[in-house]
């Protein structure tokens, strides 16, 4: 038998109140061993509080190459940013 | 003339934006990458062997520990390599095979020996420092996956070169005999360590294209001169010396000059005819194939696991 391992993608929360960030990949053959692999690869150091464990072909991804027409609607809509208004300098707390 | 994804290419390294997996590359960026990082993942792996040799005989419960983590740190510089390594279209087992086959290479200073515990001290020092050296500018590489393994790896290398120095001074201030153990390793470590760093940059001839594409930010010889300056400052607090005749602050340079380097052992030991060339590989095969048994039964019982699971969801 010579199988190979699935890749998983693995996500770490730092700190209590931040989001789970991704930090790399590792072959695991179930998601429980992927969690232990995890600890010791991305957490020696105490990098983290909770891991998530996705396996990489569950993860759906845009194309780089139609990034300019997948954001195109974000594009022309500079007023969506409050800087896009002029008010007097002197106005405060807004 | 250049399509158009050459030329969005080219333009991205141009203003330093980092090139993804899953964007357009040239054949040869994807081909050199990864030779380039499958080879330092390789280097990081054969590299736990000789350390390891030491860990039973660690003089102290402390040096013990600390060479453990040290090992397993390396264990883990390989895995992030390896995993940046894939993201561009290789699969591990085809990395491992070329590693264990003999046809990949790993860095030529692992097929030395470590014949005492100064030796431990003398790897730290002078591998990890050249190695750090090496490895701070990739941080930087053009190369996502790659230069996002190095941030971590440079973070955890620190700790490696310090233990290494610590150990050595610790030895410096001993007895007569642990002074003399100190300077052996020196003796023996200090050339392979500057050799590191590559063949001179008129012998690699990919270093001009790796430079262009902004895998690597300095050549072969800038490095290595840069880590002779830094170590000849450093080893003074050890007194002990490098063995290098010529080794010489230079006014004029303001750099260190150093003597000839011996280019025939540096050949010799890259075509697999180093002092452990053989033995590392042996071991390296003999510790893949020792843990067979274990890959299938894992891979056995989750596919159990999953029979289980899909039955009761029947
Ligand atoms: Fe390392
Ligand atoms: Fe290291």
């Amino acid at each position: 038998m010579n199988q190979d391992w699935p890749l998983w993608e693995v996500f770490i929360r730092g700190r209590q109140g931040l989001d789970h960030k991704h930090v790399g990949s590792l072959h695991a053959a179930d998601a429980a061993m992927a969690i232990e692999n995890a600890r010791d690869v991305y957490t020696r150091r105490m990098e983290g509080i909770s891991i998530w464990v996705v396996e990489s072909r569950n993860i759906h991804a845009s194309n780089p190459e139609e990034a300019s027409s997948l954001y195109d609607p974000a594009n022309d809509k500079p007023y969506r940013h409050p800087t896009f208004y002029d008010l007097p300098e002197a106005l405060k707390h807004m | 003339m250049s399509t158009e994804p050459e030329v969005s290419f080219t333009n991205k390294i141009d203003q330093e934006i980092k090139i993804e997996p899953k964007d357009w590359m040239p054949e040869q960026y994807r081909k050199m990458l990864i030779r380039q990082i499958s080879q330092h993942a390789h280097s990081e792996i054969v590299g736990m062997l000789p350390e390891g040799n030491w860990i039973t005989r660690a003089p102290s419960l402390k040096r013990k520990a600390t060479l453990i983590a040290k090992v397993q740190d390396e264990a883990g510089h390989g895995l992030y390599l390896y995993s940046a390594a894939e993201t561009l279209g290789i699969s591990r087992q085809e990395m491992l095979d070329q590693l264990h086959s003999g046809k990949a290479k790993y860095s030529s200073i692992f097929n030395y020996p470590t014949l005492t515990w100064a030796d431990i001290g003398a790897i730290g020092w002078l591998v990890d420092g050249a190695a750090i050296m090496n490895q701070v500018p990739l941080c930087r590489s053009s190369f996502g996956p790659y230069a996002r393994a190095m941030v971590r790896i440079c973070k955890e290398e620190s700790f490696h070169q310090r233990q290494g120095f610590e150990i050595l001074l610790t030895l410096s201030r001993g007895s007569d005999a642990q002074r003399a153990m100190a300077q052996d390793a020196l003796n023996r470590w200090w050339w392979p360590s500057v050799m590191m760093f590559g063949p001179k940059d008129d012998e690699s001839p990919n270093t001009l294209q790796s430079m262009r594409w902004k895998i690597k930010r300095f050549s072969n010889d800038e490095l290595r001169q840069k880590f002779i300056d830094v170590c000849a400052e450093q080893v003074k607090f050890l007194n002990l010396e490098l063995p290098d005749e010529h080794l010489k602050w230079n006014e004029e340079t303001r750099h260190y000059d150093f003597g000839p380097i011996n280019w025939t052992e540096f050949w010799q030991v890259v075509n697999g005819n180093g002092p452990c060339n053989k033995q590392r590989l042996d071991a390296r095969r003999k510790a893949h194939d020792d843990g067979q048994w274990v890959r299938d039964a894992a891979a056995a019982y989750a596919d159990k696991k999953r029979q289980q699971q899909s039955q009761a969801a029947a």
